[in-house]
């Protein structure tokens, strides 16, 4: 019973073991902690999916190894042979023309978006129907668009009246390329139009009412005041188009596979080939591919990462 | 009843499978039904013979075993598993992943083993390094399948000669038929006909030299090769486009009438079937000699069985290979296969191809397991590019070769 009795004095405000109490470490940093405790396992499963497995790639790109045998380390020597690399130098030009002409679905899709940003019956409809390549697999697309270039199948009697009769795209070095960008182009314009469909929904009425009373209209309304408000719909447009044209895979490797001999190859197929492929298991090459591809994304990512907090700082 | 005791042993098998000697691990990738029911009945037949063996299957998808494989044989090894000759098994047994069979080849040891009679002739993909590393249970010739209505109607005979074979695709070419269907979107049908060339050019010796890397692909007996083709392919003679399609994807002309030879796998001739050809119109000839004098060798891809060297039960792993090579054993299986059993010993199917392949292959001076099986992969792969990439362009031959040397030079250093 004693230390009972003595409870109630406790309870009397004794200001010096209070303030003692409340500063404990914890008490001190739980605001600066407390963050950090939440991010904690998605910083760990960022380190061990993300992180580490970059500069594991990294350090497996300088040895040479098949999965099997023991690796060797071979310093810069994958590297150097990059650089002599006829099927590395036409994936990386592919990649290029992947990039420039990816980019075409940015305005397409705002355009078709800005085109079905109506109020008539039935537009639900259309809209979901636009947006259906978007929905079904990449590897549908790639079946269906190389079943469309078979100069046996849909395209076959238009291209006969073009004088083009038997034309398979897919066969032809210097244009196959362009014909799996056009299949990969087509659901991406499905995407970039969703971004500013939404984008579009949010627009500022009243905005648009006060440049209407200045005399803006047509283009210049367009230019002036709706474009600028979907700065935030283009930027992700842009970003993730060029991340889609870089990590272009699946339509490669659906429709041609890097054929007709390599000439439609890109970075990222073309390091499947060599590492994974069924001939390939070269995992130190493949991995000097995959840093290559690594510093040209890194680049680019840095670079948007620096323009976004410039316009953040600035208040946009 | 038999089934819940199976299934129980099994279980239990399981559960004690450290201590159980009696259970064997098959690693296999069965997923079309020909193999799958070829091998339900060879391991029915094994367990009826060998009762106190418990078979554990473990199958994969057949694309996806080639990936699996790696894998398992490092991490958890079966006691069986299946794969192919040449040098497409050398990658793991220079890893010293496979067992060495040796002892059931020469039968030390093993009364019940009789490979020497009936294999002799197949012991050789099957060695690395003077060691045997599993056995052969099947195989199939490559060859030339034909039209032979087209044939006939413009009245050609099978060609035995190069100059007969180039004179019939001339003619057929000139009646408005391809005289060749291939489809090289996969690229391995194009090494299907440049090692029948380079086999009937220079010979099995040179091109096993050649895939083995001890010959510069810029050597001029390559460049004869290549002559050989330009023969075939700058004349037009082989199917437009050819580098849009699958192999499958070629055979419509051919069944369509559009076209008339094809240099293939025995294994095409179900679709040729499936497509409407009967015996009556589709027929199959030895590809045409073309150097006088050098011996006949042929193409004919084995599959093969070893054991893991991490397996757990190899006697019985033994006892099973030893099985799989015994003639009525792969005769029963072939005959589910429609393919061609390794062992002498074994009879056939009376059907036209598989007796025109049996008696072919056992008269053929050699056997090749095709380029991709021979030479490593990684040459195998630019090969078979520079391959379709001539076929598409002849004049870039030089280059090409160039580009293969050079390939050369770094995968056998």
């Amino acid at each position: 019973m004693g230390w009972f009795s003595t409870t109630p004095f406790l309870n009397v405000p004794d200001s010096t073991q209070i303030t003692y109490r409340k500063s404990s470490w914890w008490k001190l940093n739980q605001q600066r902690l407390t963050p950090w405790i939440f991010l904690f396992p998605g910083l760990l499963l960022f380190l061990v999916y993300v992180i580490w497995p970059i500069f594991n790639s990294l350090y497996i790109s300088l040895l040479q190894w098949d999965g099997l045998s023991p690796a060797i380390y071979v310093g810069l020597s994958n590297y150097i042979e990059l650089l002599d690399d006829e099927y590395f130098y036409i994936s990386l030009m592919n990649n290029l023309k992947w990039l420039i002409l990816f980019m075409l679905a940015v305005p397409i899709g705002l355009g078709l978006a800005i085109f079905l940003n109506q109020t008539i019956f039935g537009i639900r409809l259309i809209k979901s129907l636009f947006f259906f390549p978007f929905v079904i697999s990449q590897v549908v697309i790639g079946i269906i668009f190389s079943w469309f270039y078979n100069p046996r199948g849909v395209i076959g009697p238009f291209l006969d009246k073009l004088g083009l009769s038997n034309y398979a795209i897919l066969a032809d070095e210097n244009f196959a390329t362009y014909g799996i960008i056009f299949a990969g182009i087509y659901p991406q314009i499905a995407y970039c139009m969703i971004l500013y469909l939404t984008g579009l929904n949010n627009l500022n009425t009243d905005q648009i009412e006060a440049g209407r009373m200045d005399g803006a209209k047509g283009f210049s309304l367009f230019k002036n005041i709706i474009l600028p408000q979907l700065k935030p719909a283009t930027f992700l447009a842009i970003v993730v188009t060029v991340i889609g044209s870089l990590r272009s895979f699946d339509m490669v490797a659906i429709m041609t596979q890097g054929g007709p001999y390599g000439s439609t190859n890109v970075l990222a197929y073309y390091m499947f080939e060599t590492a994974l492929s069924e001939y390939g298991y070269r995992m130190g090459y493949g991995s000097a591919i995959a840093a290559v591809l690594f510093t040209i994304m890194m680049f680019y990512i840095l670079f948007f990462i620096y323009r976004m907090y410039q316009s953040e700082k600035k208040g946009l | 009843m038999k089934k819940i005791i199976a299934t129980l042993t099994a279980i239990l098998a399981m559960g004690f499978s450290s201590s159980f000697a009696g259970t064997l691990v098959i690693n296999t990738d069965l997923t079309d039904s020909a193999p799958k029911a070829a091998f339900e009945w060879a391991f029915n037949k094994f367990q009826e013979e060998n009762p106190d063996v418990t078979i554990e299957v473990n199958n994969f998808d057949h694309e996806g075993y080639k990936q699996a494989i790696r894998n398992f044989l490092t991490t958890s090894p079966p006691d069986v598993f299946n794969w192919y000759a040449g040098n497409r098994m050398l990658p793991f047994v220079r890893a010293g992943l496979v067992e060495d069979v040796s002892d059931i080849w020469s039968d030390t040891g093993w009364v019940d083993g009789n490979l020497t009679e009936g294999m002799s002739h197949a012991k050789k993909p099957m060695t690395i390094g003077g060691k045997q590393w599993g056995i052969p249970y099947t195989y199939y010739q490559w060859g030339v399948y034909y039209r032979k209505d087209i044939f006939e109607a413009n009245g050609i005979s099978v060609p035995t000669t190069w100059d007969e074979f180039v004179a019939a695709c001339a003619t057929l070419k000139a009646a408005g038929v391809t005289p060749i269907t291939i489809g090289s979107k996969y690229l391995w049908t194009t090494a299907g006909v440049f090692d029948y060339l380079n086999l009937r050019t220079n010979g099995y010796e040179f091109h096993m030299a050649l895939t083995k890397g001890e010959i510069p692909y810029t050597d001029p007996r390559v460049h004869a090769v290549f002559d050989k083709w330009d023969e075939l392919v700058k004349p037009g003679y082989f199917l437009e486009n050819h580098a849009s399609l699958a192999w499958q994807e070629a055979i419509p002309p051919m069944i369509n009438g559009e076209a008339a030879m094809y240099v293939m796998g025995n294994f095409s001739v179900a679709l040729f079937k499936e497509g409407g050809l009967t015996n009556d119109n589709l027929g199959f000839f030895q590809f045409p000699e073309i150097t006088p004098g050098i011996p006949m060798a042929e193409e004919a891809p084995t599959d093969t069985m070893h054991i893991a060297s991490g397996a757990k039960n190899k006697t019985d792993a033994k006892r099973f290979l030893i099985f799989l090579s015994r003639a009525d054993v792969q005769e029963e299986m072939n005959k589910t296969l429609g393919q061609l059993p390794v062992n002498s010993g074994s009879k056939v199917d009376p059907d036209p191809f598989l007796e025109a392949g049996l008696n072919m292959l056992n008269n053929a001076y050699a056997m090749a397991q095709f380029y991709d099986r021979d030479a490593p992969a990684e040459m195998a792969s630019e090969g078979m590019k520079g391959f379709q990439e001539y076929m598409v362009n002849p004049d870039r031959r030089d280059k090409i070769l160039e580009r293969l040397e050079k390939v050369r030079q770094r995968v056998y250093k």
